[in-house]
């Protein structure tokens, strides 16, 4: 029972990790980035190669696979999503849609079809005993480093000047502006970070989540509930919908196995009906 | 000099409109022609009719009413396993009348789920189509005693169609069939939206708002709308079964859903044609990129999409101007028309 609730809290804590950045970006430029996946898979795969092929040891390779998934996103940002922000939503589900189609087949192509693992260094395996709950090693780093992060964006947002010019453009994107918020600038660099995070995301959930090429598709819908439950005015509707989400979808496999990912779509739209703007949303958030 | 009041002038407009273009008919008649012109690519025509028909639902709902959905899989999926159940257990073994029946069922769950588009934006549009369509995969996966699960639903056989045609190893009676479904749905199509209620539509999607303040029934109009689009999407599920004797989960998956959405912009939005002409041109360009790279063929297709929505949409139907320009000129009757009554005014 304590077990299945420290995984769910694990799984969930992963879900936040990937999906935080998603949730600003949604938030903020009220683009909807389906494409948000690939980049926790390239993390992921970034991870695989280092740690397989080059024997990079395992927590070296993550700080990297950070900060390589932020370039890209970075690049990707200035490139190619700069055009579409004015666009329709429509566009933007087309674009994004495009960018998972080519990501699924290029990293088919590169890397295979078939789903790969990690290797984690030895002391990371096995579980260890608290008070008769048995604990898996890699998902208590996996909440540790989970629980730093967002402690360290919960301080970032509320304390740091960049936190308040971006709740600042999140509130009201045309008011920012007037005060001389570069928002552009703003939102290149949260975009970066958000992708960082989830390619971060991707390499902590390699081992949990399963990592094969089509990892954005998969878990598309579970980032897109996150935030749209959680809502995209806080850090903490997001955190709190993860956690619900990781608890709740590993309790439903463990308890009631055949009805499995059902339970939770359909949470998802009934949320949905019931508030449109999320769970956790403040009252008179756009 | 107009004496006459403006609704009748507004109605002979609309009238005009509704009118048949001389390069609709010559549409109509390549693709009759084609029965006996192409008789060997039938099997490639018969998916072209299909997806040609997906397609038109869509359009249905997104160029017309402006809801964008990224579910409509689920109809589609639907339709293809009731025909695909009703052949097997024997329920209804006309193919025709179970056709009607499973795109009424398709319909029945696209009026309940339609309750729930109604609301929020369009995020909250996508999200609830793509749960429902995920929530309708889920089912089928977990009831595999009923559906077959993973393998795909087995030992589905087609009776011939009105006891009299075998559906043969060809697909003859199968492209003549679909091509007859198509055209008759297409028609009831376009005589929607010509209508009053179609026109009531136009204006909901234009701004739903001022629809409302005009008297318009939003959420009646958007529920009849989108619960008639999951009927169409039903049919051509039904159809892709009853032709294939065999259905199997991709039928629900989402790719199915965005690859739908690629046609229809590929063909541009809003005058029904869009929809049969992406699938002409997706189906041939499919044909011809799987041959050359069948396991990467969704590269290309996110490629055409990035490539699409960084270029413009509107840019890209531009190639249409002359064809548009070409109609105009064509459209005789038109311009007779509007002399003869220029002519009967005093």
């Amino acid at each position: 029972m304590l077990t299945i609730l420290f995984d769910g809290i694990a799984y969930g804590m992963l879900l936040f990790v990937l999906a935080c950045g998603l949730a600003v970006t949604l938030g903020l430029m009220n683009f909807v980035n389906l494409a948000h996946g690939a980049f926790a898979m390239a993390g992921g795969y970034c991870t695989v190669i280092l740690v397989n092929r080059w024997g990079i040891p395992f927590l070296a390779a993550l700080p990297l696979a950070f900060l390589s998934t932020a370039i890209l996103g970075l690049a990707f940002e200035r490139t190619l999503y700069i055009h579409v922000y004015r666009k329709s939503h429509l566009d933007q589900v087309l674009f994004t849609i495009g960018l998972v189609f080519m990501s699924v087949a290029a990293v088919d192509y590169v890397m295979g079809s078939s789903q790969v693992f990690v290797q984690l260094p030895s002391w990371l395996e096995g579980q260890i005993n608290v008070l008769g709950v048995g604990i898996g090693r890699y998902r208590l780093l996996i909440i540790i480093i989970c629980g730093l992060l967002t402690l360290l964006l919960q301080f970032i947002l509320a304390r740091s000047r960049f936190g308040s010019r971006l709740r600042a453009a999140v509130d009201d994107q045309r008011v920012a502006r007037g005060l001389g918020i570069n928002v552009g600038g703003v939102f290149a660099l949260t975009f970066a970070f958000g992708s960082g995070l989830a390619g971060l995301g991707g390499a902590l959930g390699a081992e949990i989540l399963g990592l094969d090429p089509i990892f954005p598709l998969k878990y598309m819908i579970y980032f897109l509930i996150v935030v749209t439950v959680g809502g995209t005015s806080s850090i903490t509707g997001p955190f709190l919908a993860s956690l619900l989400l990781g608890v709740g979808d590993v309790a439903g496999k463990y308890y009631m196995p055949t009805l499995g990912a059902f339970v939770i779509y359909t949470i998802m739209i009934l949320v949905l009906i019931w508030r449109p703007q999320g769970l956790f949303a403040r009252g008179g958030a756009r | 000099m107009s004496q006459q009041p403006p609704g009748e002038e507004i109605a002979r407009r609309l009238v005009a409109r509704a009118s048949w273009q001389p390069l609709e008919v010559l549409f109509w008649a390549a693709a009759l022609a084609s029965i006996y012109v192409l008789p060997g690519r039938h099997l490639i025509l018969t998916e072209i009719a299909i997806l040609g028909l997906f397609a038109l639902s869509l359009d249905l709902i997104l160029g017309y009413a402006g809801i964008v959905s990224l579910g409509q899989a689920a109809f589609f999926g639907f339709g293809a396993y009731a025909a695909g159940l009703l052949a097997k257990y024997d329920l209804v073994t006309e193919p025709l009348l179970a056709l009607i029946v499973s795109g009424v069922a398709a319909a029945l769950v696209g009026f309940v789920t339609s309750f729930l588009v109604l609301r929020g934006s369009d995020l909250t549009r996508i999200m609830v189509t793509l749960g429902v369509a995920l929530v309708l995969r889920e089912i089928a996966n977990r009831y595999a005693w009923l559906t077959g699960g993973a393998d795909g639903l087995q030992g589905v056989e087609i009776k011939p169609l009105f006891g009299l045609y075998r559906f043969d190893m060809f697909g003859h009676t199968a492209f003549c069939y679909a091509l007859g479904v198509l055209i008759v749905l297409f028609l009831l199509a376009r005589r929607i939206v010509h209508s009053p209620f179609g026109l009531s539509l136009q204006s909901i999607k234009g701004n739903p708002v001022r629809a409302a303040a005009v008297g318009i029934p939003v959420n009646g109009r958007l529920v009849a709308i989108y619960t008639i689009a999951a009927g169409y999407a039903g049919v051509a599920g039904a159809l892709l079964t009853q032709t294939t004797a065999f259905t199997s989960l991709s039928v629900l998956d989402f790719e199915r859903s965005a690859d739908l959405l690629l046609v229809l912009i590929i063909g541009g939005t809003g005058y029904l044609y869009g929809g049969l002409i992406g699938a002409i041109l997706f189906k041939l360009m499919q044909d011809y990129l799987a041959a050359l790279t069948p396991q990467y063929w969704p590269f290309w297709i996110g490629l055409l999409l990035v490539a699409i929505v960084l270029i413009g949409r509107e840019r890209i139907m531009s190639w249409t101007k002359p064809i548009r320009a070409l109609a105009r000129r064509l459209d005789w009757r038109r311009s007779t028309t509007a002399v003869a009554v220029e002519g009967q005014r005093p």
